[in-house]
């Protein structure tokens, strides 16, 4: 059990391009249908969940670990999830900095950033597309975008407020 | 830098990252310990956007190898991970309990909000401070339409707007 839920973790580390969302149609595919080591509304409350703690999203895997097979579940599917993609990131680190000194090695990373951006403003639409049902929840996405953009404070403001508003008005 | 202030400051990112780390990260990081600059940061979080695993994770492996080799990369992965892991753990334990509290859903739902609108404006914040030229604005305006209206799968969207990206700014850097 745990070494396939190791393997199974691994091969999405390495399908996971853009991070945890990426990948959450063939992680449902794998532990639901394929695997089904949890059914669908585990699968989807268990997400739900990791989004709202703190942390990365793909800690998402470590919590369905656990689910599936208690601490070693966890232990194979955190390591599964985390090892392929960082030996990968550590090699291409290695790569960038003896390439350090080649005059086209910056620009080209440079061109990746529109990218990167781009999707890190996709993924905040659709979060706002999701949160926005009413007029406040509207408000506090403008105001909040506003705060992160115009000023240099820490983010936690934004999301304490918008806790402590959705908590008196929603 | 030291080990430790590796580890603390993205232990401070994992425990701080309500509704996805990135807007925290690139905080802590560049306004508040300045370990890089934007266009460094926006550089290696670029590449950790290609890369398969989460982007702000990849881009802890690269911080942490730039500063301290492969001691500082394990010193920033393990801060990054090590306590949202322990919380969310505790949190499943009594998800039953919490999760179907009736003070909590509108509380969450306020997080919810300013959580998107935080995202949104970080990449405000990067674009406009990195002061990309227009070709790569229209690569970045590209990955937003194709992510967020035309919802393709990211492999997608990365794998045929990061060549297009790299090949602008390299034909950009030869005509300069």
């Amino acid at each position: 059990m745990i070494l396939p839920l190791f393997w199974a973790f691994a091969t999405l580390s390495l399908l996971a391009i853009g991070g945890a969302n990426a990948v959450l149609p063939e992680m449902h595919r794998l532990l639901v249908e394929v695997h089904g080591w949890m059914d669908d509304a585990t699968f989807g409350q268990l997400f739900a969940l990791a989004q709202a703690a703190p942390g990365p999203n793909i800690l998402a895997a470590s919590v369905m670990g656990w689910n599936i097979a208690g601490p070693a579940g966890l232990a194979a599917a955190t390591l599964g999830m985390l090892l392929p993609a960082s030996v990968l990131a550590w090699c291409v680190a290695g790569l960038t900095a003896r390439l350090a000194k080649s005059p086209w090695l910056k620009p080209a990373q440079f061109g990746l950033v529109p990218v990167a951006v781009g999707l890190i403003a996709a993924s905040g639409v659709i979060m706002a597309e999701a949160a926005g049902n009413g007029w406040l929840p509207w408000v506090v996405i403008a105001a909040s975008a506003a705060f992160v953009w115009r000023t240099a404070f820490s983010p936690l403001w934004v999301l304490a407020a918008g806790g402590v508003l959705g908590f008196v008005f929603l | 830098m030291r080990l430790r202030e590796l580890f603390l400051g993205y232990a401070k990112i994992g425990l701080l990252g309500f509704g996805g780390v990135a807007v925290i990260a690139r905080h802590v990081i560049v306004e508040e310990r300045r370990w890089l600059s934007e266009r460094d940061y926006a550089e290696v979080l670029g590449l950790g956007q290609v890369l398969p695993g989460p982007n702000v994770g990849n881009a802890a492996i690269m911080i942490g190898r730039r500063f301290r080799g492969l001691a500082g990369a394990l010193a920033a992965t393990a801060g990054l991970y090590a306590a949202p892991l322990c919380i969310l753990v505790s949190l499943a334990a009594f998800y039953d309990a919490f999760g179907q509290d009736p003070h909590v859903a509108p509380v969450m739902r306020g997080i919810a909000a300013a959580a998107a609108g935080m995202v949104i404006g970080m990449a405000l914040k990067m674009g406009t401070k990195l002061k990309p030229p227009v070709e790569l604005i229209g690569v970045g305006l590209l990955a937003l339409l194709a992510g967020a209206w035309l919802r393709l799968p990211l492999p997608v969207i990365v794998l045929g707007l990061g060549p297009l990206g790299i090949w602008l700014s390299l034909r950009r850097a030869r005509a300069a």
